[in-house]
């Protein structure tokens, strides 16, 4: 009958579907936990900077560093770091609207905004509403410090010429596998440091410093920069995965529940079949006995 | 033993090393020191070069990015952008990143603004290669 034969192709269908999602699933997974394992391991990193960072900032006064600069803020720069591939339910597009809400802002303040892409679906999408520059796509398939580096070679100089007075950074800020919400964080000019969390002065370590204190903090400054994209790097590379692995979790038992309902569907056509058949056979033999 | 020295070498990636040394000595920015237990409190930025610690009387050497070294009574703290011990470095791959470098740097003016830059990066290569000699 053609109609069992429609259902069945149609299960043989979504079961080829069904091998994929879950493929993808275990993919994501395993690059999920490697991009836990890499934001453990760089939290040591962080921490131990931002400690050294505040005891200096707390003996340097720093405002007068140059990417502290607070200028009129006319010309925005906004860093957007999306994932490179989709399927990864709202990550992407979460991410996006939130962009595309902070650049109207800040457009209809009057201010001229260039954006700057990082990853390939945020790209995709906005260059085609706002000007762009120094994109970088397909970087999140094998990243270090090194992108954070390239980033900040792009970033920290033309700020210094002021070609720029305000950075912006937007990513998605890693919860839980399931939770990531966009944020937006202002770079620079580098929000004041240090005061947030006042150090103990009794924990205050007085150090030599070689060289001396303030050029110390200049150095420490650029590096302060790329520990802040790295963990937005990071955060943006494990909440993709983690946000693939939900979808395709999703996406897998969707496909289970289709084929449970088409193989419900089969056997009623299959049984129907076989019933209207034994009603021939019946109703034709009876014919034949009264005859 | 009253004379060791706790050593770690922090970088983005991983705690690339921790664990009791003899002594270290330190790439800092205003030339090499070398650091024994009982070092004056000392925070010193660090540049691209060799950082090499003493342990059983060997000498392990590593190739490191720029970053800082915090050294406290009896424990020493290097962050470091990068760090890698003198035979995990890929020579092959330092000599390939070094011609390139290089490569673009020939064609670059002084003024140009990644100038310095490239610079850097032929300098890590060439840090690299020396140190990956010494394994």
């Amino acid at each position: 009958m053609a109609a069992l034969k429609d259902i069945k192709r149609q299960i043989e269908g979504v079961h080829k579907t069904k091998q994929i999602t879950s493929a993808m699933n275990m993919v994501a997974a395993s690059k999920f936990r490697t991009a836990q394992m890499r934001m453990d391991n760089y939290r040591p990193y962080a921490g131990k900077f931002m400690e050294v960072l505040n005891s200096l900032a707390l003996r340097v006064d720093a405002t007068s560093h140059p990417l502290l600069a607070v200028r009129p803020p006319k010309k925005l720069r906004v860093i957007c770091m999306s994932s490179d591939r989709g399927l990864c339910g709202g990550f992407n597009t979460n991410l996006i609207k939130a962009t595309e809400r902070f650049l109207k802002e800040k457009q209809g303040e009057g201010k001229d905004v260039t954006l700057i892409p990082v990853g390939r679906k945020g790209r995709d999408y906005l260059r085609k509403k706002t000007k762009t520059i120094n994109d970088r796509v397909d970087v999140f398939r094998k990243f270090d410090m090194g992108l954070a580096v390239e980033i900040s070679n792009d970033i920290i100089p033309s700020f210094l010429k002021e070609e720029y007075d305000e950075l912006y950074l937007v990513y998605n800020e890693f919860k839980n596998v399931s939770i990531h919400r966009p944020v937006v964080v202002r770079l620079f000019p580098l929000p004041s440091i240090g005061q947030e969390e006042a150090v103990d002065p009794e924990k205050r370590i007085d150090y030599i410093y070689e060289p001396s204190d303030e050029v110390l903090l200049e150095r420490i400054l650029p590096m302060y920069v790329r520990v802040l994209i790295y963990r937005a790097l990071l955060e943006t590379y494990a909440g993709e995965n983690g946000a693939r692995m939900a979808a395709m979790d999703n996406a897998t038992r969707n496909c289970e529940e289709l084929i449970g309902s088409l193989s419900l569907k089969y056997n009623k056509a299959r049984q129907g079949a076989i019933t209207a058949e034994l009603m021939d056979i019946v109703g034709g033999t009876e014919a034949l006995a009264k005859g | 033993m009253a004379d060791e020295l706790m050593l770690e070498i922090v970088t983005p990636e991983k705690l690339a090393f921790s664990g009791k040394v003899e002594e270290v000595t330190v790439p800092g920015s205003e030339g090499e020191f070398g650091v024994l237990r009982g070092h004056a409190l000392l925070l010193s930025s660090i540049q691209i070069g060799e950082l090499s610690y003493t342990k059983d009387n060997k000498r392990i050497c590593y190739a490191v990015d720029t970053g800082y070294a915090e050294v406290l009574s009896g424990k020493v703290t290097v962050l470091v952008e990068g760090a890698e011990r003198s035979d995990m470095i890929d020579k092959d791959q330092a000599r390939k990143d070094k011609a390139d470098a290089e490569a673009r740097l020939v064609k670059m003016a002084k003024e140009d603004q990644d100038y310095e830059l490239v610079k850097a990066a032929v300098a890590k290569a060439d840090m690299r290669l020396k140190v990956a000699e010494k394994a």
